[in-house]
């Protein structure tokens, strides 16, 4: 038995390093300003991928992703991984789409790459932490979903079983495929990029499929598309509070302590 | 018409989250003069709307089966797609948990609507368009922190109905009306939503934890972040918090980093929380950690940068190393505790 998985990769900014210079005055994000990783959820839906493919090493990974052309490099990175095909969708037409758009964006490439037994993908990308674009691709192929998977304990030609991590424990499924699932953090981390793959790799293009090419109804996509709209942008001026300075000594931290047992706060 | 999605507790109470809810449906329901709803799908629910009724809610739409609970994907949004068509509500809400996040997308998805997650805050006003030169009033501005520094979004949905958000527990506060509020309730009959299609996601076992950490309650929290340096250094806010009667309470930055356990994290992804007491131990205090503490009573800082966002909002500041502070704490607590 062999599996067609496709993986939903993103590419985003490392939102650890984030500056001053994060945002453009009109509200969107720089993303020039910022280092670009592979988002670290989907390298856990990788992963995922990778245990099937071990195990049914006739199976094949596709990667696709939304993006600019500078994707690239998570291709590449998850080529070198393992994963056997990758995809950008890449269109100015896809510009200012909001989770609705780029769902339907990715459904359309889905359905595109062919006939699939899995579409894995991350919780949440750490850019906007939503995590509603993997149950809305899932909607729009008609297929159940399965989120905050942790686990794959089995997968037998038809069936695939999960556990699933919860706010308040852990819960074991079971569905038929084809089926959607977004992968959670505290899943097995991905493996290291294999060093033959990485030099084959090195140089790989992936192939770039335009607006055209996933045949869409062109008003569903990017801002058009997208019924959310950003009203206004405020810096937020911090209240500025008239706090007491501790001087950082004995005698200071002491006075401190003093004077919240004194006002009942501690003690 | 407001319409408030429910969730249920374990053992098949309504779920706080949800009841904050109701209080904020309400209010903006008053603002708009519309009505108040809330769907609970559930087993077993008898007189669940009594719950409801307290908090404003004027009907209750209740769906009673065995196949809604435990929760599942596609019972859910069979039901709550269905009831949205039939009822065309302006706004939904949604709880921003394991459920609210699994079932929300796929309903806006499903009737094309826009979804904002993880709200901070929620409000009625206007909305000019002005490319198309149009004014819409009465829309729901959905608040929320934005990616990077110190931004709050206001996001609206002008064309589409629902408006559809979700909030994290503890965001909005929970809040009786009256004890005696007259609503009524619609029983559904499960059987015309669900499908057999429906099934098709199976639950083996479920394990449900007791929730271990609960910093949502603690009246004295120690807080700590990147600045707190390793999980070995968290010790020491460990023991600060345990002499002080308190919990320990962490940024996403120190999680991430495998500093503290996830359920610790603070913010607007996180938990919300108004403790008496909140100690920021080496946090810078980004616009989205202090969207989970800025009610707390006090606030003490202790940061190495005087400049650190952190201590504008602080009521006291201690400019220096956490490794050196906390433990001086330690010692000047023990010595003068009654
Ligand atoms: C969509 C999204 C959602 C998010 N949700 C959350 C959330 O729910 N909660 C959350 O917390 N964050 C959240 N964040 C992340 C947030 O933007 C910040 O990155 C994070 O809060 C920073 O954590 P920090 O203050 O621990 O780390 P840093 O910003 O790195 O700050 C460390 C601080 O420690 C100080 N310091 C360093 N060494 C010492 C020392 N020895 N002694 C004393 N002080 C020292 C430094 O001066 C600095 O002020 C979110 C981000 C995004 C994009
Ligand atoms: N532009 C995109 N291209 C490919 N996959 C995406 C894209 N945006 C989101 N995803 C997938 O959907 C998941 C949830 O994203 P989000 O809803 O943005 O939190 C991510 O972890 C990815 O697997």
């Amino acid at each position: 038995m062999n599996y067609q998985i496709v993986v939903l990769i993103k590419q985003v900014p490392d939102t650890q390093n984030v500056g001053p210079d994060a945002m453009n005055a009109d509200g969107t994000v720089n993303r020039a300003a910022l280092p670009a990783i592979f988002n670290p959820e989907d390298l856990k839906a990788l992963e995922m991928a990778l245990q099937i493919k071990e195990q049914y090493p006739g199976s094949v990974i596709t990667v696709l992703t939304m993006g600019p052309e500078r994707a690239s490099a998570i291709i590449r990175d998850a080529l070198s991984r393992g994963a056997d095909r990758g995809i950008i969708i890449s269109d100015a037409r896809f510009a200012g789409s909001d989770t609705l758009a780029t769902s339907y964006a990715l459904a359309c490439a889905i359905r595109k790459i062919g006939e699939f037994d899995m579409v894995l993908g991350g919780r949440q990308a750490i850019d906007g932490d939503t995590a509603q674009v993997g149950p809305q691709v899932a909607e729009k192929l008609d297929l159940p979903q399965i989120t905050y998977a942790e686990r794959l304990l089995e997968l037998n030609g038809k069936h695939i079983v999960l556990t699933r991590r919860l706010d308040n424990g852990v819960e074991t499924v079971e569905a038929e495929l084809p089926v959607l699932v977004t992968v959670t953090a505290s899943a097995p981390d991905c493996r290291y990029p294999h060093a033959h793959l990485l030099l084959k790799n090195a140089k790989a293009q992936a192939e770039i499929w335009n607006a055209d090419a996933i045949r869409p109804e062109i008003e569903r996509l990017g801002l058009k598309g997208s019924p959310t709209k950003v009203k206004k942008i405020d810096n937020v001026v911090l209240a500025h509070k008239e706090g007491v300075q501790v001087e950082c000594s004995e005698a200071g931290i002491n006075g401190l302590v003093m004077t919240l047992v004194q006002d009942h706060i501690i003690g | 018409m407001i319409l408030i999605y429910c969730e249920l507790t374990e053992n098949g109470q309504i779920a706080d989250v949800s009841l904050e809810l109701c209080t904020k449906g309400r209010s903006l329901a008053t603002q708009l003069g519309t009505g108040l709803e809330a769907l609970v799908c559930g087993n077993q629910l008898k007189d669940i709307e009594k719950q409801l009724y307290p908090f404003g809610v004027d009907q209750v739409l209740k769906a009673d089966d065995a196949r809604l609970f435990p929760y599942r994907t596609l019972p859910h949004f069979a039901l709550l797609s269905q009831v949205v068509k039939e009822r065309k509500p302006d706004v939904v809400l949604m709880g921003a948990t394991c459920v609210g996040r699994d079932l929300a997308p796929r309903i806006a998805s499903h009737l094309r609507c826009g979804l904002t997650a993880d709200c901070t805050s929620l409000e009625i006003g206007s909305y000019e368009d002005k490319s198309k030169n149009k004014q819409y009033d009465n829309i729901l501005y959905q608040i929320r922190p934005a990616f990077g520094g110190n931004i709050i979004a206001t996001i609206v949905n002008p064309e589409t109905r629902p408006q559809m958000a979700t909030v994290r527990e503890g965001v909005m506060k929970k809040e009786i009306l009256d004890q005696n509020y007259k609503g009524s309730c619609i029983q559904l009959d499960a059987s015309k939503y669900l499908k057999k299609e429906d099934e098709a996601v199976r639950i083996i076992a479920r394990e449900i934890e007791q929730r271990k950490i609960n910093i949502k309650n603690a009246s004295i929290i120690v807080s700590g972040g990147y600045g707190v340096g390793s999980r070995e250094n968290f010790e020491m806010l460990h023991q600060l918090a345990q002499v002080l009667g308190g919990e320990v309470g962490a940024t996403r930055a120190a999680v991430d980093a495998g500093f503290a356990e996830g359920d610790r994290q603070i913010g607007q992804t996180g938990v919300t929380v108004r403790p008496k007491l909140y100690i920021a131990c080496g946090i810078s205090g980004a616009v989205q950690h202090r969207a989970g503490m800025d009610q707390s009573g006090k606030i003490i800082s202790i940061n190495t940068d005087p400049e650190a966002p952190i201590n504008a909002i602080a009521d006291y500041t201690i400019i220096g190393d956490v490794c050196k502070v906390v433990p001086q704490l330690i010692a000047c607590y023990n010595k003068n505790k009654k």
